[in-house]
């Protein structure tokens, strides 16, 4: 298949998985355990990157803000701006693309290769709806609380940082923090996550929904689905910045 | 009556199916044979919809099925059941909630009504006391008896089973051929199984089609197979010596 045609599968993939659920108490069923899978399995590995990385942002604007022309609180701000603009959307989603990205795929390629998929079809149920829009309806629903959390730990995290090892003051970090506070930039970072979550779920859901062969097969689909969506959202993101911060 | 009228089917260059027709009966259990890659799996994949043939016709009872739009094609689905070569049962689900599945998805029955079915089609298979295993824990023959159970527990016009016994003992593998020809005879319905297993063919085949290279080499009664003198069919069903034997015996006494 050429890209083109691709392109065009996972379109035409789009429009099975968005229609009416067959039967609405099976899919608030999956709903709850999807909400459960990819979003509250993800909330440990997302405060632990977020409060990280909040914490290398602020030592590292400080270490190359020494200036004495520079204020202080210079570290804050820049610790919250990025947190709150691109470490907390992208960062995240990229790594979600690593982690949810990679089990979908693989689910759903081994319900494929094991003929659930199939045996799915024959009991006349459609597949792509039925096991796709769960999960993309929740993680639009949690990726959004996912990123908030992220740039609050980040800023916590940077805090943290700053105490332990001394390089600023809490008064002038929390200043920074509170500095220029711009409310449409959150608004930025949660359409950039919607879209992103979005992305993550049905690109690897197309990967594994034509998954042929066997468990190797799988494993190939997995890691070119992690590769594509990862592709996918660098290049939105760059757009979007371009189109809503532009 | 099922119909399949000249069907072709071809993946890329392989023409896999070339022209098979064949009529199938109710309350009857009707067997595909043929060797391994004859095409037996694209067969009844053609027949229920999972693949689409390139020409010919499929009539579930005088519906023609290809020629349905999606939304037509899941209702008549509703009537089928379908049991698969690695017997595909959902890896997150339990036995009952397997077997309750189609039920949750299509019926309106209260949860008492849908427990009542599932243990009632779970002892039909003879198999009581798995309900909250799930697949991983089963054996080979156990999951071939789930799956039979959820094909029939919509109560389905049309049964297929793709390699109901394959990788079972010949002992339970004959328990499960004879599940299936009573269950056929029992709810009067259509049922077509491959097989490659000669002590099915013997045991459960009313009707036997024999498959060589994509087409349709042979068909009959499992009489039939003792009197043919057609060199695939004798080839194909009498390749142990110990059949070749009985054949023999058989011959001489008619
Ligand atoms: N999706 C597919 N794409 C390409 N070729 C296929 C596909 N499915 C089946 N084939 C080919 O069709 C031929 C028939 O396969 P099929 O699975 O029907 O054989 P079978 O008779 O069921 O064999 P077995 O007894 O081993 O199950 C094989 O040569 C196979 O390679
Ligand atoms: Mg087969």
């Amino acid at each position: 298949m050429t890209n083109l045609e691709h392109i065009g599968a996972y379109v035409l993939m789009l429009f099975q998985v968005f229609r009416k659920p067959q039967k609405w108490d099976v899919f608030w069923t999956s709903l709850f355990k999807e909400l459960d899978d990819l979003g509250l399995k993800s909330l440990g590995i997302t405060a632990f990157i977020a409060f990280f990385v909040g914490g290398v942002v602020a030592i590292q604007t400080a270490l190359n803000v020494d200036s004495p022309f520079i204020p202080k609180y210079l570290i804050g701000f820049a610790t919250k701006r990025s947190m709150i603009l691109e470490f907390a959307p992208t960062f995240v989603s990229v790594i979600l693309a690593g982690k949810v990205g990679s089990y979908i795929t693989s689910s759903i390629g081994t319900m494929r290769v094991t003929e659930q998929i199939d045996a799915l079809e024959i009991m006349g149920i459609n597949s792509l709806n039925y096991l796709v829009l769960p999960k993309v309806i929740a993680v639009l629903l949690f990726y959004p609380i996912l990123v908030i959390l992220a740039m609050f730990l980040g800023i916590l995290g940077g805090w943290v940082a700053g105490i332990l090892t001394d390089l600023f003051f809490t008064e002038d970090y929390i200043m920074g923090i509170q500095l220029e506070f711009n409310p449409y930039f959150i608004q930025y970072a949660i359409i950039k996550t919607v879209v992103f979550a979005f992305v993550i779920v049905t690109v690897s859901a197309y990967h594994g929904h034509k998954v042929s062969g066997g468990a190797l097969e799988v494993g190939r689909a997995s890691t070119k689905a992690v590769v594509w969506t990862s592709v996918v959202i660098i290049l939105l993101n760059y757009f979007l910045t371009q189109m809503l911060l532009g | 009556m099922l119909e399949v009228i000249n069907i072709h089917k071809s993946f890329g260059d392989a023409h896999i199916l070339k022209g098979v027709s064949a009529t199938f009966e109710k309350g009857k259990t009707s067997l595909v044979i043929g060797q391994s890659g004859s095409g037996k799996t694209v067969f009844i994949k053609c027949m229920v919809g999972l693949l689409d043939p390139e020409e010919g016709e499929i009539s579930f009872d005088s519906r023609i099925f290809n020629g349905l739009k999606e939304k037509e094609k899941r209702q008549i689905r509703k009537e089928i059941g379908m049991v698969f070569q690695g017997s595909a049962l959902y890896d997150s689900m339990t036995v009952e909630e397997n077997v309750m599945f189609p039920l949750k998805m299509f019926t309106s029955l209260s949860k008492t009504e849908m427990l009542e079915r599932v243990s009632f089609v779970l002892n039909r298979v003879h198999l009581p006391d798995a309900n909250n295993k799930y697949p991983s824990e089963l054996s080979g023959g156990m999951k071939k008896r789930v799956a039979i159970a959820r094909a029939i527990v919509m109560r389905p016009k049309y049964l297929f089973c793709d390699e109901p016994n394959s990788g079972l003992d010949p002992q339970t593998a004959i328990v499960i051929d004879n599940l299936i020809r009573e269950i056929t005879q029992e709810y009067d319905i259509i049922t077509v199984i491959n097989s490659h297993d000669m002590n099915s063919v013997m045991e459960i085949g009313d009707k036997i089609i024999f498959l060589k290279d994509g087409e349709k080499a042979w068909e009959g009664t499992k009489e039939d197979i003792f009197r043919t003198d057609n060199e695939a069919v004798v080839n194909f069903v009498y390749s142990s010596n110990l059949y070749k034997k009985v054949r023999e015996a058989y011959r001489k006494d008619m």
